[in-house]
């Protein structure tokens, strides 16, 4: 791929209403931002930056468009018709819905977690190998290690060392949920989107992904979508409240969640929504 | 109050003993004729069992002799239709389920596809006579192999669609934010996850050419000797007990038995591999 020869003049950045001055590096932002299933307005204008090396929460009601804008991120909806974005979604100051923005370049940097855990049918080795391979020729001792890098900072390595070769099927699902953020690790992406990664998890592999998140957060710049307000309280620095395709507040996770100054979030992180 | 419920609960208690009884009957119904035809074949089939059977060759009428020249044949005709069906068959499978799913232009195929697979098997043997037959100018394994082919293409391209359709749309997406190209995780991700279902298909596909003898009629016609020669006409196990069974021998008719027997229990083991196949991913899956 000829990265080298692609760039893309940042965008003269419009001062958006929604996204607060957050007195950190954004990583990536989304600028006047809609989205459309199919005709549907799904997003409506929303405007937020993603703070470099934080924890970024995306939370409200169902169907709030939360995990949309997500799966804007990394372009992940385009693998469906009839969905489109408008609006601008920057990377380091490169708008990636720009087409001629390469998407497997985007989704190297922008890598993503799913709801229900999702290993390959294969070892648990080949699981992690599988994305460096495709990046990198890396002679095998350097693979084994590459692999016990990401599989250390999935927090797995010591439950599956003795049985790298065995099928990722063989894991339980929290484990399983784990090797997928080290599958997505292990490429050195520079912003992790983790979408709902713990609905499908009972309350211990829950407390080990949001302990794992907070790890990793050193390293990597991370936006999650949560059903789970605690979750929210608990492992974001920033939080963003949506409903029905609308950014409503964003701010300081703890100035969301004590002082909300919209009557919608009170509402809602009070458990009064209808 | 409880007068009416109860009277509602009783006439619910009968229609349901009605209705079980009654499914229980048909379903004993069909497979009466099914163990009947069974046990014919098997009965018919092991008294004619004998080891001259897979070592010589079809006699004429009187003599002793065997089906190795028919096995042989049907065996040929059987791999060649795997070869030429199986690749065909997966890669428009996989156009089908993974780079035209939702598309007119893929319904369409799917739809065509659909009448192929119910096609009667004598229509395209006629179809594969006036293409290969006649323009070679004689019959030929060749041709028998191609017609078993079209029977086995319509098979595997809708299994293999099937399984793809099947494949979790949250495993596409999760390879796919890797960054890795569609092709490559169509290849790579997808067909690992789906190949005991395509497998299945495959081998569905050969237990029922393994019985076909319209398409072959007109394509491979038979042959008394044995050949491996795929231009020269050849033998096969169904066009045989189709032969052997209408002659007024009984040494034929004894011949026909055993052919039947002999593809009925490779149909059946056929099938018990397919459904161990997929049991056993499905096991490793929970």
């Amino acid at each position: 791929m000829t990265d080298a020869h692609f760039s893309v003049a940042p965008a003269a950045v419009p001062a958006a209403a929604a996204a607060p001055a957050l007195g950190e590096r954004p990583k990536m932002s989304a600028r006047n931002l809609d989205f459309f299933y199919n005709g549907f307005h799904a997003l409506k204008n929303v405007s937020l930056d993603v703070a470099e090396k934080r924890v970024t929460a995306l939370i409200g009601p169902s169907g709030c468009g939360k995990s949309t804008l997500l799966r804007v991120f990394n372009r992940i909806y385009s693998i469906y018709p009839k969905l489109e974005a408008k609006g601008e979604v920057l990377l380091d100051g490169e708008n990636i819905l720009d087409p001629r923005f390469p998407l497997n370049r985007l989704r190297s940097k922008v890598g993503m977690v799913f709801q229900k855990p999702v290993p390959f049918p294969m070892s648990i080795y080949d699981n992690i190998a599988y994305g460096i391979r495709h990046y990198e020729k890396l002679p095998k001792s350097e693979m084994d290690v590459r692999v016990e890098q990401a599989l250390t900072q999935g927090a797995l390595w010591n439950e599956v060392k003795d049985k790298l070769r065995q099928s990722a099927l063989g894991l339980s699902g929290g484990q399983q949920q784990r090797l997928c953020i080290a599958r997505a690790v292990a490429l050195r992406p520079e912003v992790i989107l983790l979408d709902e990664p713990t609905s499908a998890l009972d309350p211990i592999a829950t407390g080990k992904i949001e302990q794992l998140v907070a790890e990793l957060k050193d390293h990597y710049t991370i936006a999650i979508v949560t059903h789970n307000m605690q979750q929210a309280a608990r492992c974001s620095d920033f939080t963003a409240f949506m409903y029905l395709g609308e950014l409503i507040e964003f701010g300081a996770t703890e100035t969301l969640f004590t002082k909300p100054t919209k009557k919608q979030t009170e509402d809602y992180i009070t458990g009064r929504f209808g | 109050m409880s007068d009416v419920s109860d009277r509602l609960y009783r006439r619910r208690r009968l229609v349901n003993g009605f209705n079980l009884v009654a499914s229980g009957l048909c379903a004993a119904f069909g497979l009466f004729w099914l163990v009947w035809i069974l046990w014919t074949t098997l009965a018919h089939g092991i008294a004619a069992m004998k080891p001259g059977l897979f070592t010589q060759m079809t006699p004429p009428p009187g003599s002793d002799g065997g089906l190795a020249n028919a096995l042989f044949g049907s065996l040929v005709m059987s791999v060649l239709a795997i070869l030429i069906g199986t690749p065909i068959g997966i890669a428009a499978g996989t156009y089908l389920a993974e780079f035209a799913r939702k598309k007119p232009l893929g319904e369409a195929i799917r739809f065509v596809n659909d009448i192929l697979l119910s096609a009667p098997s004598i229509v395209l043997g006629l179809f594969v006579y006036t293409l290969v037959v006649r323009q070679m100018g004689h019959f030929s394994g060749l041709a028998g192999g191609i017609a078993l082919a079209l029977i086995v293409l319509p098979v595997v391209v809708r299994t293999t669609d099937e399984m793809l359709q099947l494949v979790p749309s949250q495993m596409r997406e999760a390879a796919l934010s890797l960054g890795i190209p569609q092709w490559k995780v169509t290849l790579q991700v997808l067909y690992r996850s789906a190949l005991p279902g395509i497998v299945t298909g495959i081998l569905l596909a050969l237990a029922r050419i393994s019985g076909e003898t319209a398409p072959l009629l007109f394509t491979a016609l038979n042959n008394q000797y044995w050949t491996h020669d795929l231009t020269s006409p050849m033998a096969s196990v169904p066009v045989v007990i189709f032969q052997y069974a209408m002659s007024p021998y009984e040494s034929w008719q004894s011949l026909a038995w055993a052919g039947a027997f002999v593809v009925t229990v490779f149909v059946l083991l056929l099938s018990v591999l397919s459904r161990a196949i997929l049991l056993r991913n499905k096991v490793s899956h929970d």
